[in-house]
C-alpha cells in the first residue's frame, strides 16, 4: 500500500474513532469533556498556524483575529438564521442540526479565509518583524470592529449560542486539518512552501511565485482558524471580543514554537501538552499547602509562556521536535574544497 | 468644529504625539544599529511610569522650600537611569547571546521579554491600576484665552524638546554618536575601523530606554492611572510612528510621533471615537503599502 493511501486510512480511522468515543462520551465528567474539546480546538489552531509560521516561514501574530471571525460568523448564522432551515427540514432533528452545524462551520471558515486573503495580499510584501507587527495590528483591528458591531453584542459579547460542538466534530476537524496540512506539504506543489521558507530569493529565481505560496498559506491557515473558532463558539455558548485578544494569539504561537516550527506532530503534541499544563496549573494555584509565591506564579499563565519562549529561544530554538534548518554552503566554500585530499593532483 | 476646538485638539494631539515620539526614538535607534524591533520597548516605558510611582513619595519630601521644582526633575533623572540600566540588562541577557541567530529567533525572544515584563510587573506591582502621584500642580495656564494648556502638557513639551536636543547632540557631536551612525551604516566596516560593537549597542539600548522611561513619567502625569499592561498599546503605536517617519531615522521618529498623536486625537474627538485604537494600525498598513521606507526613509534594494 502506498504511503499516501495510508494517510487516508488513518484519517478515516481517526474520524470513526472520534465518532465512537463521542457516542460514549455521555459518561465523561463535563469539565473533563470541555478540556478534551479545547485540546482538539487548539490542535486545529496550532497546526493551521504552523502552516504559516512553520512551513512557510512567515511570522503571524494575529491568529486569534481569524478565530474570532470564524466564531462570530458561525455563531451569528446558527443563532439568527437557523429558523428557516429547521422549518424546511421538520424542526431541529439530528439531520437538520448536522447540516446546519457543518454549513455554519464552513461559512465561518470561509469568512476567516476571506479575511486571510485581505490581510495576506497586502502584508505579505513585508518580511519578518514587519509582518509580525502588521498581523498583530490586523488582529486588533478585527477585535475593534467586532466590539463596534451591535448585531453581535459589541463589547458585551454574544450569548445564547446553541451547544452543538461534540467530541466527534472537534476531533474530526483536527484530523482533517492535520491530514490536509501533511498531504499538502508532502505534495510536489507543497514543497514550494518549504522553499519560500528556506530561501525566498532562490525560490523566485527558479520560478516559484513566493507571494502566491504565502497567500495560500495565509488563506488556508485562516480557514482552519475560522472553523476552530466556530467549534469554540458552539462549545462555550458565549463569546466576547476580549477572548480573542493578543494573548490568545500568543498562546497559539507558543504552541507552534514549543512543538517545533515545521513539525506537525510536534505542534499537535505541544497543543495537547500546553492545554493540559495550563489546566493543571489552575489546580496548583489552589493547593493551600504550597508557598504563596508558587501559587501566584501558577495562577499567572502568561509569565510561564514568556519564560518558555525565552528559554526555548536561548537553549533550543528549533522547539521540542523541530529540526534546525540545513545550512547552505558557506560563501567561503571554495577554501573547503581546497582542503580535500589532493589525490587528483 | 470651531477654530478654538480645532486648536484645542491640536494642542492635545501634540502632547500625545510627544509621548509617542519619545518611545519611537528608542525603537528607531535600536532598529538602526541592530535591524530588529525591540518588542519589549513599550514595557520599559511602563517600568518608567512605575519608577516614578515608587520614587516620588521617597524623593519629593527631600526637596523643600526653594528646591521644590527640582523634585520632579530628580525623579525624572533617576527614572531615566534605572530604565537605561534595565535596557542594557535586557540586551545583555536576552538579545546578545542570539546576535548571530536568525532574526525570527530574536523577535520571538523579544516578545517573550515583553510578556515577562508585563506579567512579571502584574506579579510584582499588582494587576490593579494605580493612581500616579501629582509631581506638580496640574492646572490651566492663565492668559491663554479660550484655549487651555495645562502645566503637565507644557512640561511634556519642554522635556521632550530638551531630550530631543540632547539626543541630537549626542548622535551628531560625540564619538559614541558617530560610532552609532557608523554601525547603522555598515556594521562590518564599523568593526574593522575599530568601533567596539558591544559597547555601542549597549549605549544605544541605554539611550533608547532612558527616553522611554522619561516618556513613561510624562505619560503618567497626563493620564495618571498606571497598570503593568499600559505599555503594550502606546508601545505598538510608537512603533507605527517610527515606521511612519522612516525606521532608523531619528528626526523621522519624532515627526512620526507627532503626526500619529494629532491624527489619533482628531479621530478620538470625532464620531468615530470608538475606532480610535484601530487608527494607528490602519495608518501602518497604508504606509507600508505605499511608502514602506516612511516619510524620511530611503528605499533600500536588497542585495543577494
Amino acid at each position: 500500500m502506498k504511503y499516501r493511501h495510508i494517510k487516508k486510512w488513518i484519517l478515516l480511522a481517526a474520524i470513526i474513532l472520534s465518532g465512537i468515543v463521542s457516542h460514549f462520551s455521555g459518561g465523561i465528567n463535563s469539565y473533563y469533556l470541555q478540556i478534551i474539546i479545547f485540546i482538539g480546538i487548539n490542535i486545529t489552531l496550532a497546526v493551521g498556524l504552523n502552516l504559516i509560521n512553520g512551513y512557510t516561514g512567515q511570522f503571524s501574530l494575529g491568529h486569534a483575529g481569524f478565530m474570532a471571525i470564524g466564531a462570530y460568523v458561525a455563531a451569528y448564522l446558527s443563532t439568527e438564521h437557523s429558523a428557516g432551515l429547521f422549518r424546511a427540514l421538520g424542526g431541529p432533528n439530528f439531520f437538520s442540526i448536522t447540516l446546519l452545524f457543518i454549513s455554519v462551520l464552513i461559512a465561518g471558515g470561509l469568512a476567516a479565509a476571506a479575511a486571510g486573503l485581505i490581510v495576506g495580499v497586502p502584508s505579505l510584501r513585508l518580511k519578518g518583524d514587519y509582518l509580525a507587527i502588521v498581523t498583530l495590528g490586523f488582529g486588533e483591528i478585527i477585535r475593534v470592529l467586532i466590539q463596534n458591531t451591535d448585531a453581535v453584542g459589541g463589547p458585551r459579547g454574544y450569548s445564547g449560542i446553541a451547544n452543538y460542538t461534540t467530541l466527534f466534530w472537534t476531533y474530526s476537524v483536527a484530523a482533517i486539518t492535520i491530514y490536509v496540512v501533511v498531504s499538502l506539504i508532502d505534495s510536489t506543489y507543497g514543497r514550494g512552501f518549504l522553499t519560500v521558507r528556506d530561501d525566498e530569493v532562490a525560490s523566485e529565481a527558479v520560478g516559484i511565485s513566493t507571494t502566491r505560496y504565502k497567500v495560500t498559506a495565509f488563506v488556508l491557515g485562516a480557514f482552519f482558524a475560522g472553523v476552530a473558532g466556530g467549534l469554540y463558539a458552539h462549545s462555550t455558548t458565549y463569546i466576547n471580543p476580549s477572548g480573542f485578544d493578543f494573548q490568545r494569539s500568543i498562546e497559539i504561537v507558543v504552541m507552534v514554537i514549543l512543538g517545533g516550527m515545521g513539525s506537525t506532530a510536534g505542534v499537535a503534541f505541544a497543543a495537547i501538552l500546553l492545554t493540559l499544563l495550563l489546566e493543571y496549573l489552575r489546580f496548583v494555584s489552589g493547593y493551600q499547602w504550597l508557598p504563596e509565591i508558587i501559587r501566584r506564579i501558577a495562577a499567572n499563565r502568561v509569565i510561564i509562556y514568556s519564560l518558555v519562549l525565552i528559554a526555548l529561544m536561548l537553549l533550543r530554538p528549533q522547539g521540542l521536535f523541530g529540526r534546525l534548518p540545513r545550512r547552505g554552503i558557506p560563501i567561503g566554500g571554495a577554501t573547503k574544497r581546497a582542503k580535500l585530499p589532493a589525490h587528483s593532483a | 468644529m470651531t477654530s478654538t476646538e480645532f486648536f484645542q485638539q491640536l494642542i492635545n494631539g501634540l502632547s500625545l504625539g510627544a509621548f509617542y515620539a519619545l518611545i519611537a526614538l528608542g525603537y528607531t535607534m535600536v532598529y538602526g544599529v541592530l535591524r530588529f524591533i525591540n518588542f519589549a520597548h513599550g514595557d520599559v516605558f511602563m517600568i518608567g511610569a512605575f519608577c516614578g510611582y515608587y520614587l516620588s513619595p521617597r524623593l519629593l519630601p527631600h526637596f523643600t522650600g526653594g528646591l521644590t521644582p527640582l523634585g520632579p526633575v530628580a525623579v525624572l533623572i533617576l527614572t531615566m537611569l534605572i530604565c537605561a540600566l534595565l535596557g542594557v540588562t535586557i540586551e545583555k541577557l536576552a538579545y546578545r547571546p542570539l546576535r548571530q541567530r536568525p532574526k525570527l529567533t530574536v523577535l520571538i525572544t523579544a516578545i517573550g521579554v515583553s510578556l515577562f515584563l508585563e506579567y512579571g510587573g502584574q506579579f510584582v506591582f499588582g494587576a490593579d491600576p494605580k493612581s500616579f502621584p501629582e509631581l506638580m500642580p496640574d492646572r490651566a495656564i492663565a492668559g491663554t484665552g479660550a484655549l487651555t494648556i495645562t502645566t503637565t502638557q507644557l512640561a511634556a513639551f519642554i522635556v521632550t524638546i530638551c531630550l530631543l536636543v540632547a539626543l541630537t547632540f549626542i548622535v551628531k557631536r560625540t564619538r559614541l554618536g558617530m560610532a552609532m551612525r557608523a554601525l547603522s551604516n555598515n556594521p562590518t566596516a564599523a568593526a574593522l575601523m575599530g568601533v567596539n560593537i558591544d559597547v555601542v549597542i549597549s549605549f544605544t539600548f541605554a539611550l533608547g530606554s532612558a527616553l522611554a522611561g522619561a516618556g513613561g513619567i510624562l505619560y503618567a502625569l497626563s493620564y495618571p492611572s498606571i497598570d503593568p499592561l499600559m505599555g503594550l498599546l502606546p508601545g505598538i503605536k510608537a512603533f507605527v510612528a517610527a515606521v511612519l517617519g522612516g525606521i532608523g531615522n531619528i528626526p523621522g521618529a519624532a515627526v512620526g510621533g507627532i503626526i500619529l498623536g494629532v491624527v489619533e486625537t482628531f479621530v478620538g474627538g470625532s464620531a468615530f471615537s470608538t475606532y480610535r485604537d484601530a487608527i494607528a494600525f490602519s495608518l501602518l498598513i497604508v504606509i507600508l503599502l505605499f511608502r514602506p521606507a516612511g516619510i524620511f526613509g530611503r528605499a533600500h534594494s536588497e542585495k543577494v
